[in-house]
């Protein structure tokens, strides 16, 4: 059979992914970890006094904290299967990503283990984010020059 | 190439399964079923070779064999240099064929029992199977606490272990011929879509069972394919009446039987190694001897994937074995 008439079977059995239940619950979860994200600012420096570049780092401090401790306990994934790419994009995903292949690795040691697979899903993210970082900063320079 | 066996008898098996198979709507026909899915080891990788050892210990208890009364071992599973299986056999006295055909790996292992017993210096044949789904998702997915969204088409690695007694000696469910299967590229590359990687596998297994045979799909009380999946299982039906003609009567696919798909989170159901076996040695085995199916055709199917080829762009081939089984009379 020619690939094309078989990849005609396989589209007509295979069941179509809801996006727009998708794309609505990433949304409004992401809606939501940025009001909390903003709400841990606004208490960072309120009630501590800290100067609000500082009190930002602590938010992304304690919401890594937070996943982190999630996915050790063993229930952060579940939450994830449900909301998707709305804990997947902000830091959370990141935090939880490191996490979980921390603790995969770590028994098979240290090093050869946890140390050189902590970063399995995550290493491409610290990359590609350092490369757009470099990219960006060049276009804005050279935009500046001009 | 299908290969007809005039004395090749399955004398026993044995079952053991993790908690969601034991949950599932045919955990009463399994030996044992564990609750937590690191039964006591330190890592899933051990916790898979515990399987084929558990398996073995039922088998032998049942058959009041010893490890000295076996002459060969064949066994196969999906981690990496078979580590399920060589580390579970490290203490056995017979020599062990391991094997790797992914999640066809049982009937393989059936009909390459079937052709040693044709020497003479070799009588009793055990065979092993056994997949973990944590093991797996860990070495071809993601970490285990990473879960990550799937699509709908992805099937869930079963666990568990299996053993066949396979002989000369008349007694059990009669391996009367099979199957072994080519290696066919269905030109897909999606892992999360094994159901269509396999069926045009199984579909040319199957047509080339009938053909070799000069049988109808009639002939057989049930045909049954491996870890297909509730997607495949359609996809299949549809190729194999476009591609050759011919409808499956009296079909279906383990993948859907092992789990209750709209309870368990299974996606579109079960796969694995074991998966066939487990839902053949447990469930159709105990319908055969009660006379309710008297010819089972058992197309087990194996998605050859390689994470590297896949990375590089490359579709999944994929084999499929089958092996003909029937009740005695």
């Amino acid at each position: 059979m020619e690939k094309k008439k078989y990849e005609e079977i396989v589209d007509k059995h295979t069941p179509s992914e809801n996006i727009v239940v998708n794309a609505l619950t990433a949304f409004t979860i992401g809606g939501i970890m940025g009001i909390i994200g903003q709400a841990l600012i606004d208490f960072y420096s309120y009630y501590l006094t800290i100067p609000t570049k500082e009190a930002t780092v602590c938010m992304i401090v304690t919401l890594i904290f937070i996943s982190c401790l999630l996915t050790s306990l063993g229930f952060f994934d579940k939450i994830v299967n449900f909301c998707k790419c709305g804990l997947i994009v902000p830091i959370t995903g990141f935090a939880h990503a490191t996490m979980s292949a921390a603790l995969e690795y770590r028994k098979e040691g240290f090093i050869s283990g946890l140390g050189s697979n902590m970063l399995k899903i995550s290493g491409a993210v610290i990359i590609f984010g350092v490369v757009s970082a470099w990219t960006f900063s060049l276009i804005r320079m050279l935009l500046g020059v001009i | 190439m299908t290969l007809k066996y005039n004395n090749v008898y399955i004398n026993c098996t044995s079952t053991v399964t993790g908690p969601y198979e034991g949950n599932g709507p045919l955990g009463n026909y399994f030996d044992k079923s564990f609750s937590d899915l690191y039964f006591g080891e330190k890592n899933w990788e051990d916790a898979e070779s515990k399987l084929i050892k558990e398996a073995l210990e039922i088998l032998y208890e049942k058959t009041g064999a010893t490890k000295f009364d076996i002459d060969l071992f064949i066994s196969g599973d999906l981690s990496n240099q078979l580590a399920a299986s060589n580390y579970a056999y490290a203490g056995e006295e017979a020599p062990l064929i391991g094997i790797y055909a992914a999640c066809a790996s049982s009937t393989l292992g059936l009909a390459l029992a079937a052709n040693s017993l044709e020497r003479k210096e070799i009588e009793k044949v055990v065979c092993t199977v056994c997949s973990h789904n944590n093991a797996a998702e860990k070495q071809f997915r993601y970490p285990v606490e990473y879960g990550g969204p799937k699509p709908k088409t992805t099937t869930f690695t079963a666990t568990g272990g299996v053993a066949a007694l396979v002989s000369g000696k008349k007694e059990g469910i009669r391996l009367e011929s099979a199957t072994i299967g080519k290696v066919i590229n269905s030109n897909i590359s999606d892992v999360y879509h094994m159901g269509a990687v396999m069926a045009p596998a199984a579909a040319d297994t199957i047509y080339r069972h009938l053909q070799d045979t000069g049988r109808s799909v009639n002939y057989y009380d049930l045909i049954l394919t491996g870890d297909l999946g509730i997607y495949g299982k359609e996809i299949l039906k549809e190729y194999m009446e476009k591609e050759y003609g011919i409808t499956l009567q009296n079909y279906e696919d383990t993948g859907v039987m092992l789990f209750n798909l709209q309870k368990q989170p299974v996606y579109a159901g079960a796969s694995g190694p074991v998966c066939a076996p487990l839902v053949t040695y447990g469930y159709i085995f105990s319908e055969m001897k009660k006379k309710k199916l008297k010819r089972v055709l058992l197309v087990a199917t194996g998605a050859l994937m390689n994470p590297s080829r896949v990375n590089e762009k490359e579709s999944i081939p994929a084999i499929a074995h089958a092996v003909s089984l029937e009740v005695l009379a």
